[in-house]
């Protein structure tokens, strides 16, 4: 049962890796870049949320509404400003230039909100399903991550998958040069690419702060780097993969808190994340593509 | 018109420096950032304190400058040098423990005296004959805690969940540790967190739970242990809390539902709530500045001062003295004095700077600290 009870932990922190990695991927997979800046926009959309329910007293569900038309407003300009004019650069400048990003929304944000910690009101409550007379609890909040990182997912394939826009998305990925040269216009869709994973992260925001409760302008940084090892893991790109590799590398975490040590935990998480890097060089769900020179 | 200004200038010049003819006093917190809420207090504790001091118009003066170091020991020494360059000629040190131990190198090595409100890791004044602590050095309270637990006889199983890359929490956990058997304390499980890993505590709070943990200690600052009695409010676990110092400042988070740390005892020198007119005087000051009770380190910040005017007064010291001369004075001074102030009576120093005075238990009820005894 106290198996159980890990594991289910594991899930619930593992979802919200999943949820924030999906923004990862999707925008690496398209723009095949890494935007380092992701976990700074979830914290914006945390924080959008946390003033619009706590201090406008808005319906929750309203107030992740409101936080995602500003994150996506906030990564368009983002885009715009710092991504834009590096479109033939190398892709280390742009790299750099995401952490420039990521360091500049957290410094901003303990401008505005000042650094004290806000204690976010959960979405849903904090209620929990009880199983076998309590023995077993799945919080609501968990539940609700899941069932979005599932419904992101199948609407995210779709969209690439069969959309106009989702097929320019998917030309942009394989040969920007080519996708041009076939009257797609590659900007629009890198901008379009970027706003969508803003969107998404103002959701992951909600919900992470729905699981963990304080927010801090650093809030959104280190989950991110934890998500973005998911993506990873799963095979960056590769949008189950995102979902896969959060949920493992949650499960992993917490096992290796509980059945190896408590101090371990991060480098059992990393040494996983190696050995299956050395097996499967693209992640578990990752295509090998051969880069032509 | 160029005259004129000139003339203006200078008389500005010589009217600001009549009038901050007071000692020059200067310290580097958190004013900024996770651990804000110490800082702030701490400076608003000892701008009561300057205030008062020179609003009674005696022989000692003081300058107060507070310096923004965000809890960074790199950002603590550059706030630190400003300082130094603005003059100060004697120091509060920092308010939190890892930045406290770099500018307390440069203290010793710079010869200027300081006295830290509250940092309280003993490696801030160890091997540094002029740095004070004016809160107890960290495995003070984890040996206090233990004997408080056994004395009161609040639990015999307990739990720890530290921090285990932070020095103000191991150093609770290790004298903690050291002290329950001899008390008859039985540590059923320990586990730790660190930067980038906290969270989620699902897994300790399982672990105590599964090990019969009646008491849990939280030697760590407050907002994770926010985060914890969430947590173990969400799995229905409810053990009896027991924190030391850091947890001061969990109820002036802003959103956090107070009926969370209802029942969380604490240890802390300084209770809001004591009837003596020494404390009430400074509660009521606060209250009307600030809006709200003043925790620990705001009286820490406001006694430091108070222990500065006395033994500066004691020492006959006087503001044009430098930084170099007063070290020695002040040397001998907190070596020697005993101290009353709002977060103790009988303080004294020992030669390497740590503090004694006894530890107070308070309660969290109904959203408020209360005295323990």
């Amino acid at each position: 049962m106290i198996f159980l009870n890990y594991f289910i932990s594991g899930i619930s922190l593992g979802s919200i890796y999943a949820i924030i990695a999906l923004g990862y991927t999707m925008v690496y997979g398209i723009a095949k870049m890494l935007n380092f800046a992701h976990g700074d926009v979830i914290m914006v959309g945390g924080y959008v949320c946390f003033y619009a329910v706590s201090r406008y007293g808005l319906n929750p569900f309203l107030g992740v509404a409101v936080a995602m038309l500003l994150c996506t407003i906030l990564g368009i300009i983002v885009e715009r400003l710092a991504y834009k004019p590096l479109r033939q650069a190398p892709s280390l400048a742009v790299l750099i230039t995401a952490i420039g990003m990521s360091y500049f929304l957290q410094n901003t944000a303990l401008l505005l909100w000042s650094s004290n910690p806000k204690v976010f009101p959960s979405i849903i409550g904090r209620g929990a399903f009880k199983l076998f007379d309590g023995a077993l609890s799945v919080s609501h909040v968990t539940v609700l991550t899941i069932a979005t990182c599932l419904v992101i997912m199948v609407v995210l394939s779709l969209f690439i998958g069969k959309t106009r826009l989702g097929k320019a998305m998917r030309a942009c990925s394989e040969d920007k040069g080519a996708a041009q040269l076939m009257g797609i216009n590659v900007n629009a869709t890198i901008s379009m690419t970027f706003a969508i994973g803003s969107g998404l992260a103002a959701i992951a925001g909600a919900l992470l702060c729905s699981a963990y409760p304080t927010l801090m302008p650093t809030t959104g940084a280190l989950p991110g780097i934890k998500a973005f090892t998911a993506a990873v893991f799963g095979g960056i790109g590769s949008v189950p993969g995102a979902f896969l590799g959060g949920l493992m590398l949650g499960v992993i975490e917490i096992f290796a808190k509980a059945y190896i040590s408590s101090q371990l935990s991060d480098a059992v998480v990393f040494a996983v994340l190696i050995v299956v890097l050395l097996v499967k060089p693209a992640g578990l769900l990752g295509r090998m593509t051969q880069e032509k020179v | 018109m160029k005259k004129i200004l000139t003339c203006a200038v200078l008389v500005l010049a010589m009217a600001a420096s009549a009038f901050g003819a007071g000692f020059k006093i200067g310290g580097t917190g958190p004013l900024t950032g996770g651990a804000a809420i110490y800082g702030t207090a701490a400076m608003r504790g000892a701008q009561i304190a300057v205030d008062e001091i020179n609003a009674s118009g005696g022989e000692i003066q003081f300058e107060l400058r507070y310096e923004d170091d965000t809890h960074d020991a790199e950002k603590a020494v550059n706030a630190y040098n400003a300082l130094k360059d603005w003059g100060m000629q004697v120091s509060l040190g920092s308010v939190t423990s890892k930045p406290a131990e770099a500018t307390a190198a440069e203290n010793f090595s710079d010869r200027i005296f300081a006295l830290t409100p509250s940092a309280s890791s003993a490696a801030v004044t160890e091997g540094k004959d002029n740095v004070f602590q004016m809160c107890f050095v960290d495995p003070n309270q984890g040996t206090a805690s233990a004997q408080y637990i056994a004395s009161k006889n609040l639990a015999k199983k307990v739990a720890i969940i530290w921090k285990n890359d932070d020095v103000y929490s191991k150093g609770i956990r290790d004298t903690f540790v050291e002290k329950a058997p001899e008390v008859g304390l039985e540590v059923v499980s320990e586990t730790t967190f660190a930067d980038g890993n906290d969270t989620d505590f699902s897994v300790q709070l399982t672990e105590a739970k599964e090990k019969g943990a009646e008491l849990v200690f939280l030697p760590m600052y407050y907002q994770p242990a926010s985060l914890i009695l969430a947590q173990a409010q969400a799995m229905g676990y409810a053990p009896k809390w027991f924190g030391v110092d850091g947890m001061d400042g969990i109820l002036t988070m802003e959103g956090f539902d107070k009926a969370l740390a209802e029942g969380v005892m604490l240890l802390t020198p300084f209770n809001a709530d004591a009837k003596d007119e020494k404390t009430q005087k400074f509660v009521a000051e606060y209250q009307k500045r600030f809006g709200e009770i003043p925790n620990q380190f705001a009286a820490d910040g406001y006694d430091c001062v108070y222990a500065y005017c006395q033994a500066l007064a004691q020492a006959k010291a006087t503001p044009d003295m430098d930084a170099e001369a007063l070290c020695p004075k002040m040397i001998e001074q907190f070596t020697t004095m005993t101290f009353n102030g709002v977060t103790g009576e009988n303080v004294k120093w020992a030669a390497n700077g740590e503090v004694t005075k006894d530890p107070k238990g308070m309660v969290i009820k109904d959203g408020a600290y209360v005295g323990l005894d």
